[in-house]
């Protein structure tokens, strides 16, 4: 008996991945009936599912996002467990991204397809490395898929922004950082690099270090950057590290922190232009997500004779592994933001 | 290369001038000789590579890449340097990175065809930002926003001196400025200035505060006419002749028609202007020609330059700058009347008894070009910078016109998260319509005190119509007092109007927007 073909019974809908034998979908971008999730960000977790699986870590960031949701089946998979929802087997493996992040190999009669969320290769000090997992269709996103976007080494990038504090004791830095994941990062990060000064912390990133920390994630002398006098900056921030979401720092906010030096931690930074249009003037392009050669060589680790790409620079990728003699194809799904996270 | 590729990875997103001082500094700590005087040729604009242009640059890439690739990322990225740099495929290398001088030494020592194979070898050792930064480097305009003078200022800085004296030795100095740094070190003695025609930096005047008149003596001062022009020093020894403007910049390549006839040596202080049958033109006049490297035939003869001489710093080679106004003043016609430069005259003494027949002066000198008159002690030394109580400038009051706010944009440094730059406009009848509309008149950012600011910022994001990325549109709803030196005719303008050195007065909380001044008000203005 052949394998069927996985467009036989995955489909894009309006709602998202679709896994017909199972009757369930993955990274749905709405609510729906039973949704299996990746990771925790919130373009792929959204509430409102009646029925979730996914880690333990990705359910309690959910929790912390959208409150305990009662009504809710929730069904926690360690890594490497299998699950069957109907006619179809589902399996979690480590995809590097976040905490708590996977990648959900999914069977049904023989044929196997990786649907692999976000994911990173680099070693990252907060989460589980990515895993390869061989299939017959590797499903991944192209949030850098041109080859303009390779990351530097993260070390080499803490060390620039450690040199700058340096330079300027007089004023703050400030980072800007998505709440999941890259904040908690830059904090590991930076305390491998032997910055053991507290680290100041914009409110809104507050919940999700404290459950990093709850899962074993150490993050050394973590405070509040609360305001001190109305209107006028806090000179004891001078020569400190802030972290806050990147929205934060050119709103009022930002007006307790001395002569901020605004930096942001993304990947979008390796293009300047970019960087300069947001006001930042300390780039680091650190990610969570696959780089350009990263992209490609996971495609050969998986050695996946297709590949269907969700979203992102998809015709570039499409162009790249095409002349690589595998098949691939552009889903353009829309509902997952790039912007931020990456 | 890398300490250089590192400033110049920093100084593009650094908006403030202080932290541009301070990062140049550090570089020239770190940078090694001659390296870092190469890194301040680049700075100032002093280097130039003839071999290698925009087109060799693509050429290197597309047979790096794959041309699809290459246009979708060049598409994405927007700049050709960058987009070669981020994406020229990266070999494992070991091979150290050229220093600057080895760049530079290659580079003009090369054949045409040779330096494509050059550059690419050197792209196969770099990284991105280094990659960058020579693509940058090699194919000219740095675009980091620094001027040259700033790179002074910073070298200044370095060293622990004043920047009068590096401007004063700058001229003087070749790339990659060896001896100069030397000098800085204290490794080496001062270098020479002989036979050279340098730059001796200027004497600036402090404004005049009011009521601050009333502490002057009027017989201590002498006053002349602030000419509405650009102050230059025309320096000329060894039979070479140089234009400067007042912070130092040669910019004689585009004023032969005032250099070519100079045969004297010496050095003068004066202000250019756009002189036609005897008339000082409007500034906007002598706009048309600043700002640029050559000039053509009809420039010349549309808005010919002129040079309105105040002082004389040194005649032939005779150092005047020690002695009083008033000798240098004799000295200063002795030596027009000796030489007779063409495009040239003395700025006239204004003679007056006491300071309020000058105040009557000052202020019907509306509609001339000057900005209002100068007081210069007769006993003052020529010193460099702005010395205290030597000389002044009193300013005519400035025009003011009731604008209406439109739009703001957010500040940068300090002030990036205020709305701090704003757009105001004037009412008139819609052309197309026949409606009242406002249209913008000009741009301030300056003229408010901190507080203001904060109640400005908060009312722009209560009263935001649009956003556009750092701009917000606001409602026609806040009147703002705008003060300015003169208005002129701008087609580059929906107005038609421009004005000279906008700043905000006064914010008119209590005026109704309506009752704003028109367009037709600013129109009668025009000089």
């Amino acid at each position: 008996m052949t394998a069927p073909k996985p467009e036989s019974w995955i489909e894009v809908r309006p709602t998202g991945l679709y896994v017909r034998p199972g009757d369930f979908h993955v990274d749905p971008t709405r609510a729906v009936g039973r949704a299996v999730i990746t990771h925790g960000h919130a373009d792929h977790a959204r509430a409102g599912h009646a029925a979730v699986a996914a880690t333990a870590e990705t359910l309690a960031i959910m929790a912390v996002r959208y409150g305990a949701e009662p009504e809710q089946a929730k069904q926690a998979l360690l890594p490497g467990a299998m699950l069957s929802i109907g006619d179809v087997s589902v399996t979690l493996y480590p995809a590097g991204h976040v905490l708590g992040s996977a990648q959900v190999l999914l069977e049904h009669k023989g044929s196997r397809v990786v649907v692999s969320g976000d994911y990173k290769r680099r070693q990252d000090p907060t989460c589980a490395p990515f895993e390869p997992v061989p299939c017959d269709v590797f499903v991944t996103e192209a949030t850098f898929g041109l080859p303009v976007f390779r990351h530097p080494d993260d070390r080499d990038e803490i060390a620039k922004l450690l040199n700058s504090v340096r330079m300027f004791p007089d004023r703050c830095h400030v980072i800007g950082a998505y709440a999941l994941g890259k904040a908690q990062r830059m904090i590991a990060l930076l305390r491998e690099a032997g910055w053991d000064r507290p680290i100041y912390l914009h409110g809104a990133l507050q919940n999700l270090c404290d459950l990093y920390r709850a899962h074993g994630v150490d993050l050394g002398d973590l405070r509040p950057a609360t305001a001190g006098q109305k209107g006028v900056p806090r000179d004891d921030f001078k020569g400190e590290i802030v972290l806050a979401p990147p929205s934060a720092i050119a709103d009022r906010w930002g007006r307790r922190l001395p002569d901020p030096v605004v930096c942001m931690a993304s990947g979008w930074m390796r293009v300047r232009q970019r960087a300069k249009q947001r006001g930042v003037e300390l780039p680091l392009i650190i990610s969570d997500h696959a780089d350009w050669d990263e992209l490609l060589q996971t495609v050969e680790d998986v050695d996946a004779p297709e590949v269907w790409i969700t979203h992102g620079r998809e015709e570039a990728l499409v162009h790249a592994i095409t002349a690589t003699g595998r098949r691939a194809r552009a889903l353009s799904m829309v509902g997952y933001d790039e912007e931020e996270g990456a | 290369m890398k300490p250089f590729a590192a400033l110049l990875d920093r100084l593009i997103y650094t908006p403030s001038r202080n932290a541009k001082v301070a990062l140049i500094a550090e570089y020239f700590r770190q940078a090694p000789d001659p390296d870092r005087g190469w890194g301040l040729a680049a700075l100032t604009g002093g280097l130039d590579f003839k071999g290698v242009k925009a087109g060799t640059v693509r050429g290197l890439a597309m047979e790096r890449v794959d041309p699809t690739l290459f246009a979708w990322s060049y598409d994405f990225v927007g700049d050709l340097a960058e987009t070669t740099a981020l994406i020229w495929p990266e070999r494992l290398s070991n091979r150290a990175w050229p220093g600057l001088s080895e760049v530079v030494d290659r580079l003009s020592g090369a054949q045409r065809s040779e330096a494509p194979e050059i550059v690419a070898d050197w792209l196969d050792t770099l990284d991105a930002t280094g990659r960058w930064a020579l693509l940058k480097l090699i194919t000219g305009g740095l675009r980091v926003g620094v001027s040259a003078r700033l790179a002074k200022v910073a070298l200044a800085a370095y060293a622990d001196a004043e920047p009068a004296e590096i401007e004063e030795l700058w001229h003087g100095l070749e790339p990659p400025y060896t001896e100069l740094f030397a000098w800085l070190d204290g490794d080496g003695p001062r270098p020479s200035l002989e036979d050279k025609p340098v730059f001796r930096p200027a004497m600036l005047a402090h404004p005049l505060e009011e009521g601050e008149i009333a502490g002057l003596d009027a017989a201590a001062y002498v006053a002349e006419w602030k000419w509405d022009g650009i102050r230059v020093q025309i320096s000329s020894r060894g039979g070479e002749t140089r234009l400067y403007s007042r912070t130092g910049d040669d910019i004689g390549r585009a004023f032969p028609d005032v250099l070519d006839h100079v045969t004297f040596e010496g050095v003068l202080d004066g202000e250019l202007l756009v002189v036609i049958e005897g008339e000082v033109r409007p500034f906007n006049e002598l706009q048309q020609r600043l700002n640029r490297k050559t000039v053509t035939g009809a420039m010349l003869k549309k808005y010919p330059a002129f040079v309105r001489l105040y002082d004389i710093l040194f005649d032939g080679r005779e150092d005047l700058r020690a002695l009083a106004f008033s000798e240098r003043r004799n000295r200063l016609e002795g030596f027009y009347a000796r030489a007779a430069p063409r495009r040239m005259d003395v700025s006239q003494v204004v003679e007056f008894r006491d300071f309020a027949e000058l105040e009557a002066l000052r202020v019907s000198s509306r509609g001339t070009a000057t900005e209002g008159l100068m007081l210069k002690r007769q006993d003052s030394p020529y010193v460099a910078g702005r010395p205290k109580g030597l000389w002044y400038k009193w300013k005519r009051g400035p025009l003011t016109l009731d604008t209406v706010l439109m739009y703001a944009q957010r500040g940068h440094g300090k002030r990036s998260s205020f709305y701090s730059d704003f757009t105001f406009g004037a009412w008139r009848s819609s052309p197309e319509t026949g409606e009242d509309e406002v249209v913008p008149v000009g741009k301030a950012y300056f003229g408010f005190t901190d507080e203001d600011l904060k109640h400005l910022d908060k009312w722009v994001r209560d009263h935001t119509l649009h956003r556009y990325g750092p701009v917000r549109e606001v409602e026609r709803g806040l009147v703002l007092e705008v003060a300015f030196d003169s208005v002129h005719r701008s087609p580059r303008h929906k107005s038609g109007v421009a004005m000279r050195f906008p700043r905000i007065a006064r914010i008119r909380w209590d005026k109704p927007p309506g009752e704003a001044d028109r367009l037709e008000t600013l129109e009668r203005l025009i000089e």
